[in-house]
C-alpha cells in the first residue's frame, strides 16, 4: 500500500493504546454526547474546569456537553462491591481548556477499573498508564504520589483542617519557602520541621523516597504499599517512574494512588488518573475505583505534520467531459495505488508526481511534477 | 550531554537585578546586558539560553514550555495561578499587595465597597475571605486615580514604598499579602531536567541565603 494511505501516527496511536487495554481485558465503553447537567452540578469540584456548556434539552430538562467521562461511567454501572469492572473509552469531552481559558473539544482515551478492586488492580492500571505513556514515546515519565500518605502526614505535622488546602497546594507547587512559613504557623519548627520540609521537593526511586517518608513517622503499612507497587514494575519501567508527592489530586474524591504522566516535549502532563473511592461513595455505590485518562489534544503538534495537500497524481479534466469517463480514470489511477486529485485546472501550492490528462476517452500523461 | 535550558527573564530593573544574580550564581550570559534588539541570548557552555518577556507574560512562556523556568512576580502568580512549581522565593523585587484608600476613609458596611484594581482574582478571593461583597471596576494602569476622582472607594494595589499614595492623600488600609520575585518551572521540564533545574535553584539560594545573612 502507498506510504501516503497509511494511518498517521496519531491514529496509529489510538488503534495501538486501545488494543492495549483490550488485551487486559478492559471493553469499549460508548457514551452518549449529552448527559443531565445535575450530575456535574453535583460534583463540581471533581470536575477539571466548572464550566460547562448547558442547553435545555425539547423536553425542558437542562442537559450539559460532557466535560468529564469517570462521572457518566460510575453513573451508569450497576452497584458491584463483589465484581470489578475493567471499562475503556475513546470520547471527546467538552471544557474550558487551561491554557487557553475558552472551551474546547477534547479528545480523551482512558480507563477505569470499578468494584472490588485489590493491590494487584491497582498495578495494573499504573502498569497500564506507563504502558500508555510509552506507546506515545519512549522518552516518558509516570509520576506517583498517595493522597492517604499525604493524609497521614498532614496530621503528623498537626495541620489543622482549615489549612489542609494550603498545605496541598504548596506541595503540589514544590513550594519549599511557603511550606515552610505554614509549618511556622502551625507551630512546627526545629528538627521536626527540617525533616518535613523535604516533603516538598521529595521524588525519586523507592530506595530514596521511602527512608526519608519512614524518618517523617509514615507509618510501615503505607510503606510497604509503596514498595509493593514499585517492585510490581519491570525495571526497564522504574527508569521511567518517580514517586512525587507533588502530584495532588482532590482528597474529597481521591483516596489513593494519583498520578500523571509527561513526555518530553510536551510542556504539560498528559496523563492524569488516581484511585477515588469517595467519589464512588459519594455517588451512592459501594467499592473502590481506579482509572486514568489521556489528553490526546496535547499530541496535535507532538508528531510531524502529515504531508498535507500532496498527491502522487493529479489528473486534470475539462468541464465537458462525461463524468463516467473522468470517474472512470480516477479509479484506475486509485487502483494502482495512487493518491488521486481529479481537478479541472491545478490548485496553487499542490504538490504532485505526476500529472494526467484526459485525452481521446483515455488517461495519458500530461507530465511528471514534485 | 547537560540540556540548555530557556529561561524566561522579566524586562526591567528588577529582571537587570535578577540576571546579575543568575550570573553570581555561575549562569552567565554577558550579552544579556547589551544594548541590542536581540531578543534570546545563548550561552552553551552555562547551558543557558535566557530571554526579555514583559513580566506579566513570564508564566506563560513558562507554563506552556517555551521557557524551562523564569521568573515572575508573586502578583502574577497569585492573579494568574498559572500550572507551575514556584521552586524559590528570590527575595527581590519586595513589595506587597494592598487595599488603599482616601485619608480617613472608612469603609461603611451598607453598601458595597467599590474597588479598582488590575487584580481582579486577588481583590475577589480576598473580600470573599472577608465575606465582604464588593463591586470591582477593572482598570488597567493609573489606579491610584481611582478614589481620588470618586471611580471606587479603594484600590487594590502593588505598594512599594507608599510613595505614590502618600503623594496622592491615599492611604495603605490593609496588606494582603507580601510580593516578590519568585524562581518558576514548567512541571514537565523540571520532570526531565530536574539537574540542571536543581542546580540553578541551589546555586540561587545559596546566594541568597549568603545575601540575607550578610544583612543579619
Amino acid at each position: 500500500m502507498n506510504e501516503t494511505w497509511s494511518l498517521s501516527q496519531e491514529e496509529e496511536l489510538i488503534f495501538s493504546i486501545r488494543t492495549l487495554f483490550r488485551q487486559y481485558g478492559y471493553t469499549q465503553y460508548k457514551m452518549s454526547r449529552f448527559e443531565d447537567y445535575d450530575l456535574y452540578a453535583r460534583n463540581k469540584d471533581f470536575l477539571v474546569s466548572d464550566n460547562v456548556i448547558t442547553f435545555t434539552d425539547t423536553n425542558g430538562a437542562l442537559k450539559a456537553l460532557k466535560p468529564d467521562v469517570t462521572l457518566s461511567i460510575i453513573r451508569s454501572l450497576k452497584d458491584s462491591a463483589q465484581s470489578i469492572q475493567k471499562l475503556c473509552y475513546h470520547e471527546n469531552v467538552y471544557r474550558v481548556s487551561g491554557t487557553s481559558h475558552t472551551f474546547s473539544e477534547i479528545m480523551q482515551m482512558g480507563l477505569e477499573c470499578i468494584g472490588d478492586i485489590d493491590t494487584y488492580c491497582l498495578t495494573e492500571v499504573l502498569f497500564l498508564a506507563a504502558s500508555s505513556l510509552k506507546h506515545i514515546s519512549g522518552d516518558y515519565l509516570l509520576v506517583i504520589s498517595h493522597m492517604g500518605i499525604l493524609e497521614e502526614l498532614l496530621s503528623l505535622m498537626h495541620i489543622p483542617r482549615e489549612l489542609e488546602k494550603e498545605a496541598l497546594s504548596l506541595l503540589a507547587g514544590k513550594s519549599v519557602h511557603g511550606f515552610e512559613e505554614l509549618l511556622s504557623k502551625c507551630g512546627v519548627s526545629g528538627h521536626e520541621a527540617e525533616s518535613f520540609l523535604r516533603l516538598p521537593l521529595l521524588e525519586g526511586t523507592a530506595e530514596e523516597v521511602i527512608p526519608v517518608l519512614r524518618e517523617m513517622g509514615c507509618s510501615e503499612s503505607s510503606l510497604t504499599l509503596l514498595s509493593r507497587i514499585w517492585n510490581s514494575f519491570t525495571p526497564e519501567m522504574n527508569r521511567h517512574i518517580r514517586f512525587d508527592f507533588s502530584v495532588i489530586h482532590d482528597m474529597r474524591y481521591y483516596n489513593g494512588f494519583v498520578f500523571k504522566g509527561f513526555i518530553r516535549g510536551i510542556p504539560s502532563g498528559i496523563l492524569s488518573g488516581g484511585q477515588y473511592d469517595k467519589l464512588l461513595q459519594r455517588m451512592g455505590k459501594s467499592g473502590g475505583a481506579i482509572g486514568f485518562a489521556l489528553y490526546l489534544d496535547l499530541l496535535e503538534r507532538f508528531f510531524p505534520p502529515r504531508d498535507q495537500g500532496n498527491v502522487d497524481a493529479l489528473l486534470l479534466y475539462d468541464k465537458e467531459q462525461e463524468p463516467s469517463v473522468v470517474a472512470s480514470a480516477v479509479r484506475s489511477l486509485s487502483s494502482l495505488g495512487l493518491k488521486v486529485l481529479a481537478a479541472r485546472e491545478r490548485p496553487a501550492n499542490l504538490q504532485c508526481k505526476q500529472v494526467f490528462c484526459i485525452r481521446d476517452g483515455g488517461v495519458q500523461v500530461y507530465g511528471t511534477d514534485t | 550531554m547537560a540540556q540548555t535550558l530557556n529561561i524566561a527573564l522579566p524586562k526591567g530593573r528588577l529582571g537587570e537585578k535578577v540576571y546579575k544574580l543568575f550570573a553570581s550564581a555561575g549562569f552567565e550570559c554577558p550579552a544579556v546586558l547589551e544594548d541590542s534588539r536581540r531578543l534570546i541570548f545563548e550561552n552553551p557552555e552555562a547551558g543557558v539560553r535566557y530571554f526579555w518577556v514583559k513580566p506579566s507574560d513570564v508564566a506563560v512562556y513558562v507554563e506552556r514550555g517555551a521557557a524551562d523556568i523564569g521568573v515572575a512576580g508573586k502578583d502574577i502568580l497569585l492573579e494568574y495561578s498559572p500550572d507551575v512549581y514556584e521552586l524559590s522565593d528570590l527575595k527581590m523585587g519586595k513589595c506587597r499587595m494592598s487595599v488603599a484608600g482616601k485619608a480617613g476613609f472608612t469603609d461603611d458596611l451598607c453598601y458595597t465597597l467599590r474597588v479598582a484594581t488590575k487584580f481582579r482574582n486577588i481583590a475577589s478571593r480576598y473580600y470573599a475571605s472577608l465575606g465582604r461583597e464588593i463591586d470591582i471596576i477593572p482598570l488597567n494602569g493609573s489606579i491610584e486615580l481611582a478614589p481620588i476622582l470618586g471611580l471606587s472607594d479603594v484600590i487594590v494595589d502593588i505598594v512599594e514604598t507608599g510613595t505614590t499614595l502618600r503623594e496622592n492623600d491615599l492611604r495603605e488600609l490593609e496588606v494582603i499579602v507580601p510580593i516578590s520575585a519568585r524562581l518558576i518551572a514548567n512541571k514537565s521540564s523540571y520532570g526531565f531536567y530536574k539537574n540542571e533545574i536543581d542546580a540553578i535553584r541551589t546555586g540561587l539560594e545559596q546566594l541568597i541565603q549568603k545575601g540575607t545573612n550578610s544583612n543579619d
